[in-house]
């Protein structure tokens, strides 16, 4: 198990590499340093010492692989390509394009993306396993049919209707709660409710329309059969052993996605205004701050890999047959 | 006139035309025939095709670009040809894209959204809601007869849509007929029985409803503005129409571009094991690792930079438009087609042990004939329904990506644009609600008929979920 995760660990280096080069190549090589400095100080009439001070001032002055005046080590250290992507690796995420440490905005920003993400998360997963063991429960009724329809229409429907629909209808027309912002300590519950409530509703179509098909696979096995052949009856068949095994596929995947909540959703937090990792990075994308949006690039996929490791581990602790070698 | 071919133009048709001979073809060959029998026999998969040909035609009329030459003042020799690029979509709707008022209306409107200090005939100024420039113009002044001007109009409609679809009734039951040796009048009554081997009464009734539409929208659109306008006077309803192109591209294009790439990695790596296979999987673990929106982000990005410092590639807005669509395509691409790729991988796996195959490696048939003939055609019910999931995801996708500001131009007419532009107006009382509205409602019932028809396909498609 132990010699199973090291090498996890160490297979997802060379993935990190590459995420690194590629990310290095897209930032530094397709558009050199001083079209990034135009960029940022306005297209038009930008003076050539102007690009120069931009390019010192945020670091982006040195050549991008190797360093042919510097000495010794340095030629290879005193460059962008050191700095700015291999730093990444011992998680030092410098300063973003306007002068603020990346690490501690990410520090401060983490808390309330997970305070959105993890209520969601738990909430709309329970929802979802109710619904899918109705619809299973029901198979081939017409309550499972226009539930199924039902959830094919709620997952036509665009987030951003949700998200718009419910700001009108809840915070607007009702005032039942704070349209967007948030607020420190237990005051930040009110502005909570409502971009919790709308994740879980947008999440509901695709969800209980997946998990019922794990439902209805384990279903049509034999010892679901045989479990009715030996007269149990069929809440017990769904609840002792359906749901059970189904669990194993719905597990794994909610753990693949654990550590992307850190990352925080896009689209809620910038709808509702909510100063965590997703608005962080809408934010970087719109003011065309590489800088953090590297960092955030980097640190999705490290996240990502770590969910990749998690899921193998669950697998071996909710499903018995599965052993890592 | 002058044509031009816009680079996802020249695609879309050369995916037509690939669909149209696939068609073709697949119609004399008894075994792609059956499973797209089982497609269309089922109800609501045949109403969503129904909906989604409308969607697709009114997407290839908006292909069809060109530029109309200037007027000559006969002091030269060649004629010089205006930057507009039009499209035949254009040309159709013909009124409604010039007749733009001053700012936003509401739907049916005569007056606009906003007071405004009007100067009367006499001198004296009023503070009061102005009359709109076209939008029932042709009303009288205070426009109380409006509600029966819409009446009669709608009533036309409705008198229209029950001839057309008498007619298409008719010829459908005598074509129908013609071709099972049967006389039409047994047809029809097949066809209203609902006895027909392809639920033609349904088609039949969705296209009535579709022509519905047309016929309202022909009566209504020319005088007024149905979907109100938005805060520049444009037309609402006229741009939700052309953003049904962009959203067809991005469905389509996106998943078309990478396919053979997907497809030739995923059955190289599935079929030769060993290095090649850990190379594949090292690529898209990779691509995949990296959070999709922020690959998009960067990669716009850089686009945006590029785009800046070379303004001299792009003669129009339109074709920078549109190569930023095309490129928006490609990645979305490169971060979707990983996805597919791993299915294809696990497929050919498992195929590359079957008994046939393993008689064709001992008769020393070549590994690219395996792969193009045994392989190859085993996996591609695993394509197709990739294809076709894809779509309706990557439709919602575009107006994500117009929101955070990384999707399609804003030039172009999209519903993330429409969204993005629209969406602080809910704040203003009265409530500007129509752009919204509008291009949610057409996003979704494309993307609607899009998931329904999915389902359809990959039931008939998928072996695993056929016999049940």
């Amino acid at each position: 198990m132990l010699a199973y995760i090291v090498r996890r660990l160490l297979y997802a280096i060379p993935i990190l590499i590459g995420v690194n080069l590629l990310t290095f190549y897209l930032f530094f090589v397709v558009n050199s340093p001083d079209d990034m400095a135009r960029m940022h100080l306005g297209m038009k009439r930008v003076t050539p010492e102007a690009i120069e001070k931009w390019k010192a001032s945020h670091g982006y002055d040195k050549p991008l692989l190797l360093n042919s005046e510097a000495e010794a080590l340095n030629k290879v250290t005193d460059t962008i390509f050191f700095e700015k992507s291999l730093k990444l690796f011992v998680f030092d995420f410098g300063y973003s394009d306007d002068g603020r440490d990346i690490s501690f905005d990410i520090g401060q920003r983490m808390m309330p993306s997970l305070a959105i993400a993890i209520p969601s998360l738990l909430i709309g997963l329970m929802l979802n396993i109710t619904f899918a063991l109705l619809m299973a429960f029901f198979r081939g009724t017409y309550i499972d049919i226009s539930g199924v329809i039902l959830c094919v229409v709620l997952m036509s429907i665009s987030a951003m209707f949700y998200i718009i629909g419910g700001q009108y209808l809840l915070a607007k027309l009702f005032r039942l709660v704070p349209i967007s912002g948030f607020d420190s300590g237990l005051d930040a519950l009110k502005f909570l409710i409502l971009p919790v409530v709308i994740g879980v509703v947008s999440g509901i179509g695709a969800g209980s329309r997946w998990y019922r098909t794990f439902f209805l696979e384990e279903a049509g096995k034999d010892y679901v059969r045989t479990a009715r052949a030996k007269g149990l009856s069929e809440s017990l068949v769904l609840f002792r052993h359906i749901l059970r095994n189904a669990l194993i596929p719905i597990v794994t995947g909610v753990v693949a996605l654990l550590p992307l909540l850190f990352m925080g959703s896009l689209l809620l937090e910038s709808f509702f205004a909510i100063p965590g990792l997703g608005s962080y990075t809408i934010d970087a994308i719109n003011n065309q701050d590489f800088a953090i949006v590297r960092v955030m690039v980097f640190l999705g996929s490290v996240l990502y890999i770590i969910g990749l490791i998690l899921v193998d581990i669950t697998y071996t602790v909710v499903d018995p047959r599965v052993r890592l070698t | 006139m002058m044509p031009v071919v816009l680079w996802t133009d020249a695609l879309i048709f050369l995916l037509t035309a690939v669909v149209v001979i696939f068609v073709v073809y697949a119609r004399s060959k008894p075994h792609l025939r059956m499973p797209w029998y089982r497609v269309f026999k089922g109800r609501i998969a045949a109403a969503s095709v129904v909906v989604l040909l409308a969607f697709i035609l009114v997407g290839l009329l908006d292909s069809l670009h060109f530029r109309l030459p200037l007027e000559n003042n006969g002091n030269s020799e060649e004629t010089h040809y205006s930057v507009e690029v039009l499209s035949t979509l254009d040309v159709l709707l013909g009124p409604i894209r010039t007749q733009v008022e001053k700012t936003y209306s509401a739907p049916f409107a005569t007056h606009l959204f906003a007071r405004e200090t009007i100067e009367l005939e006499d001198g004296t100024q009023v503070h009061d809601y102005p009359r709109l420039q076209f939008g029932g113009s042709h009303l009288t002044a205070s426009g109380e007869d409006r509600g029966r001007d819409i009446l009669l109009r709608s009533l036309l409609a409705i008198g229209e849509t029950l001839l057309a679809g008498g007619i298409l009734l008719f010829l459908t039951a005598a074509l129908l007929g013609r071709r099972t040796g049967r006389r039409s009048r047994e047809m029809l009554r097949a066809i209203v029985a609902r006895n027909t081997v392809l639920p033609w009464r349904t088609i039949l009734v969705t296209i009535a409803s579709l022509l519905l539409l047309i016929f309202l929208t022909v009566n209504l659109a020319s005088v007024y503005h149905v979907l109100g306008t938005d805060k520049v006077g444009q037309d609402v309803f006229y741009q939700t129409l052309k953003s049904i192109r962009t959203g067809l591209v991005i469905g389509t294009l996106t998943t078309l571009i990478m396919l053979p790439f997907a497809i030739f990695m995923g059955i190289i790596a599935g079929y030769a094991h060993g290095w090649i296979d850990d190379v594949v999987q090292y690529i898209y673990t990779t691509l995949n690792s990296i959070p999709g929106v922020l690959l998009i982000a960067a990669s716009i990005l850089m686009l945006q930079v590029y785009i800046a410092n070379h303004p001299e590639l792009f003669e129009t807005t339109v074709e920078r438009a549109d190569i930023r669509l095309l490129f928006l395509c490609i990645i979305l691409g490169i971060t979707s087609w990983t996805g597919l790729c791993r299915m294809l991988r696990g497929e050919s796996l498992k195929l590359r042990e079957t008994e046939y195959i393993q008689a064709a490696v001992s008769f020393g048939v070549a590994h690219s004939k395996i792969i193009t003939r045994h392989i190859l055609p085993n996996v591609m019910h695993v394509v197709l329904i990739t294809v076709v999931l894809d779509f309706s995801g990557l439709v919602l996708a575009e107006a994500v990506l117009s929101y955070v500001g990384v999707g399609v131009d804003p030039t172009m007419n999209s519903w993330g644009n429409m969204i993005n532009s629209a969406r602080l107006e809910m704040a203003r009382e009265p409530v500007v609600w129509w752009s919204l509205f509008s291009a949610f409602l057409f996003m979704f019932v494309l993307v609607l008929a899009a998931n329904l028809f999915s389902d359809a396909v990959r039931d008939a498609f998928d072996p695993r979920t056929r016999v049940r």
